[in-house]
């Protein structure tokens, strides 16, 4: 069979084994309605309060403060319109390389009398710390969404540092930490926020499971209603094998985090040394960062070809973020950096798994070099 | 729901299920609750004319597994008790006992009325 | 035979294994998200969801663009009804379902109210079928939506959704229908039936949890506010990452469904005749719901003069439910048993018996004596049973207020 080489993690991550095998029970024998009060809903029941334990566990967080939601979508939504519900139309800020699925539904809110500040970055992709304590304080708003980790440029911001501003202003702090799970340590409490979005499948879980880590200040509305599932915030029969994936992702996640993070890290390394010989324009790229993202474009070379022309090759990168896909815009995060747009149009991301070998990383720069001079060779004669 | 071992115990081998004849003039009856709350409890205690002391009891019960432990173990505790302790029975004590969550704390409620009920009938029919 | 006899299948099926085999392989290898353009992980795993989406539609005869993929039943209930309301809120306020909806419907509605919406709840009729002719009643100028549930998950009736369809098109009123009970229990045909938008579950009809789609009609064109926004997935009406292994499983669920669910019904059918003949045999028992507009996978039956959560601990060794399995901490009678008028005491001591795919003879055979022996040995237990067959009439007893 055909198996490409996998360097898309960010977008989503092979599953696991371990997890798959746990797993599997629950789609097989253990498939009762964790709302019966049966056997076969006590089993079910069961192991998703463990799941939810492990879930906490991972993130130093109390198993209370666990909603489980579909995914990192519905979680970051949850946030935003949940809490927005509840609140008098204000303001709400958010990171300015925020993922869509917490920028749109801020600018949803807009109709009902919200409006959205952005938390501007810096030319290498963080957070602009000061910036953004400077205009909390000055526009106060009720909501505040700063990403931990960015998808595209694998920025670590300092999330940590807008708590103490944010409650100075009388707000709510979350932060998605989708990304940042099983690559850096994750701590609830440190971090001071509110609130806190995980997803599944971008850590050796299945696709389907997410949470919003909750704290008790912060009151939410339903985006689901019907049943009162998940302490009445997230209605809906449980996703129970999902779930129990999710659980034993995250329990192996920080088992094994200085391990994976380690071996995350040689394999970026070594591309980003082999990078820099081919003339690459690296995009952040800066400390403190995600041990497993590159984001990188090579002048003159359309970032869709590139990744097209690897994909045939046998490499599965990506061209900015999986989720904005059909769009030819270029990628907002790097015009919030700075970044040209035409350079921007030809970003890749490259982004490690916890098991990327180095020895793959070597052949992927091998057929880029490759690739890259049989795309220059073509630039130039079209340009002739 | 979990139900404690003591719980099923009873619920399993309700202790003293019957009716004594209700004109007897030794019997006192109690019957509280509502068929439409979902529980109605029927407590009979057969007293010694002399002693004061309830010689007998028995129950029968239209509800959950803890309304019918409930009262199958006040059967047990009225027994060889005056009327007077009888109805010194709380329903902490059975909650205890039978280690009832608390959703089912109104059971026991339930059961120290029925005991309640039962003397007071037994004192009416000896006023 | 396995004890816990399994008979809940209203409340969650089991998947079947040709479904987990197929969902496997995309769980494991081909585990590429969908929504990736750059390489063949996205592509393929695109490529499945396509192809389930393929095998709902042709389940319920409706076109593959017109199937929006939720986490579930739920979702696709909150979607249609939020998401119906708040874009036609400009032509009117007013919503219309019943009493007896499931309480994703419900909790919505109520939701709604709170937004300014104003809803009517209708009552159903003894056999819990809405009454036609007060439906028609109740529609009003600034009628925007009605919700109407394909097959009650407690009682099994059908509603006549064809006709209700027809009234709402000839009026211009949205009509969404909850469906989750009905996908492979009765015929659904979207090019027939007058449906805007209609919820499904997959984890009703042997699929995995966590999937669930949501019909949403394109000729004529029904529009909906997104709920869930974000990358844009499903075309603006829900983003978030496709679970391209549940997706693919609910497929094959459906698949399966359309292929079998004829011999199916006519086996489960006879299941629950014998079901239904074997209990009989015991005094005092009434089937809630109509029996001849249900599907053959549903018996409810009240046992009167036995309490129902003792009734569920006496027969532990078979899984059933006692009204919704969505209600369950609640100490509370079945609203949809209420709403048929249900006196509250024969609404505590009901059953409800669902037979699925998996359920065989002996099972049947099994659950009846069971439930001779145990509802015997409760009632010898009831000073109920006992003033009944004195002859007294329980409505006529002064009950102390508890």
């Amino acid at each position: 069979m055909f198996a490409p080489l996998y360097l898309d993690n960010n977008a989503s991550t092979q599953i696991d084994a371990r997890v798959f095998e746990v797993m599997l029970p629950y789609l097989r024998e253990r498939f009762g309605n964790a709302s019966s009060r049966h056997e076969y809903g006590r089993l079910t029941r069961d192991a998703i309060d463990r799941a939810r334990q492990q879930v906490a566990a991972a993130v130093g967080a109390h198993a209370t403060e666990v909603v489980f939601t579909s995914g990192g979508s519905e979680a970051n939504n949850l946030f935003v319109k949940g809490a927005a519900a509840l609140l008098k139309p204000g303001v709400i800020a958010i990171g300015a390389t925020e993922h869509p699925c917490v920028r749109e539904p801020a600018k949803q809110l807009v109709r009902q009398g919200w409006s959205v500040l952005e938390l501007p970055v810096k030319l290498d992709g963080h957070l602009d710390v000061e910036a953004a304590q400077e205009l909390i304080t000055a526009k106060r708003p009720m909501l505040v969404s700063q990403m931990l980790a960015n998808n595209e440029c694998g920025a670590v911001n300092d999330v940590a540092a807008l708590s103490a501003v944010v409650k100075q202003a009388g707000g709510f702090l979350h932060s998605d930490a989708v990304q940042a799970l099983g690559k850096i340590p994750v701590a609830f409490r440190e971090l001071g926020v509110n609130a806190m979005t995980l997803s599944s499948h971008k850590i050796g879980g299945p696709i389907g499971a997410g949470a919003l880590v909750l704290d008790k200040r912060l009151e939410l509305q339903a985006l689901i209603a019907g049943g009162g599932h998940e302490r009445g915030l997230r209605s809906g029969t449980e996703n129970v094998a999902a779930i129990v994936g999710f659980g034993a992702a995250c329990e192996l996640a920080s088992s094994e985090l200085g391990m994976r993070s380690a071996n995350m890290r040689a394999a970026r390394d070594l591309l980003e040394a082999g990078l820099s010989a081919l003339d690459a324009r690296v995009f952040g790229g800066v400390e403190p960062r995600l041990p497993n993202t590159s984001y990188f474009a090579f002048e003159g070379v359309d970032g869709d070809t590139l990744v097209g022309k690897l994909d045939r090759a046998g490499f599965a990168i990506a061209s900015g973020a999986a989720c904005s896909s059909a769009n030819p815009e270029p990628s907002r995060t790097l015009l919030a950096m700075g970044v040209v747009p035409q350079l921007a149009r030809g970003a890749v991301r490259v982004s490690m798994g916890a098991t990327t070998k180095l020895e793959d990383v070597k052949r992927f720069l091998e057929v880029l070099r490759e690739t890259l001079l049989q795309l220059r060779q073509l630039t130039a004669v079209s340009v002739e | 729901m979990a139900y404690s071992d003591k719980v099923l115990d009873h619920y399993e081998n309700p202790r003293n299920v019957g009716s004594f004849e209700k004109g007897d003039i030794e019997v006192g009856t109690g019957m509280v609750g509502a068929p439409a709350c979902g529980d109605v409890m029927k407590l009979q205690i057969k007293v010694n004319a002399q002693t004061g002391v309830i010689e007998d009891a028995k129950f029968k019960t239209y509800g959950c597994g803890s309304a019918i432990a409930s009262s199958s173990l006040v059967t047990e505790w009225v027994k060889g008790k005056t009327l007077d302790e009888a109805v010194n029975i709380k329903n902490t004590q059975i909650a205890e006992e039978l280690a009832l969550p608390p959703v089912k704390i109104h059971c026991s409620i339930l059961a120290e009325d029925a005991i309640k009920a039962a003397v007071e009938d037994y004192k009416k029919k000896h006023a | 035979m396995k004890y816990p006899i399994y008979l809940d299948y209203s409340a969650t099926t089991p998947v079947d294994p040709r479904v987990a085999e197929q969902m496997i392989p995309w769980l494991t290898e081909h585990f590429g998200n969908p929504a990736s353009r750059s390489h063949a992980y996205g592509w393929e795993s695109e490529e499945a969801v396509e192809k389930a989406r393929e095998n709902v539609a042709a389940l319920v005869g409706a076109d593959a663009k017109e199937i929006v993929w939720t986490s579930g039943a739920t979702e696709s209930n909150n979607l249609a009804i939020k998401g119906a309301a708040n874009f036609y809120s400009g032509k009117g306020k007013h919503l219309i379902t019943l009493k007896t909806e499931h309480k994703a419907v419900l909790d919505t509605m109520r939701e709604l109210e709170r937004q300014g919406f104003e809803v009517t709840y209708l009552d159903v009729k003894e056999d819990g079928l809405i009454d036609l002719g007060v439906f028609k009643a109740t529609l009003r100028p600034d009628t925007i939506l009605v919700s109407v549930m394909f097959v009650n998950n407690e009682i099994g009736v059908i509603q006549p959704i064809a006709e209700i369809g027809e009234i709402c098109r000839e009026k211009g009123i949205i009509f969404h229908v909850d469906a989750a009970q009905a996908t492979g229990k009765v015929e659904v045909d979207l090019s027939k039936l007058k449906v805007d938008l209609m919820s499904f579950s997959a984890h009703k009809t042997y699929g995995p949890k966590g999937i669930g789609a949501l019909y949403v009609r394109r000729k004529p064109r029904v529009r909906l506010e997104a709920q869930m926004h974000g990358g844009g997935h499903e075309r603006g009406m829900r983003s978030g990452t496709l679970a391209t292994h549940q997706i693919v499983g609910m497929g094959e669920a459906f698949r399966i469904a359309k292929e079998e669910m004829v011999s199916e019904n006519e086996r489960i059918r006879a299941l629950r005749d014998r079901l239904l003949k074997g209990l009989s045999t015991i005094e005092e028992t009434f089937v809630n719901g109509d029996l001849s507009k249900r599907v053959p996978h549903n018996l409810n039956m009240s046992f009167a003069y036995v309490e129902g959560e003792s009734l569920i601990m006496a027969i532990k060794d078979v899984a059933v439910s006692s009204g919704s399995a969505c209600t369950s901490a609640s100490l509370e009678p079945s609203y949809v048993l209420r709403a048929l008028g249900r006196e509250d005491e024969l609404a505590h001591s009901s059953i409800r018996f669902t037979i699925g795919r998996f359920t065989t003879e002996e099972d049947v055979d099994y659950t009846i004596n069971l439930l001779r022996e145990k509802v015997g040995k409760l009632r010898e237990l009831s000073p109920l049973w006992d003033m009944f067959k004195d002859g007294i009439d329980l409505n006529t007893v002064q009950w102390a207020a508890h």
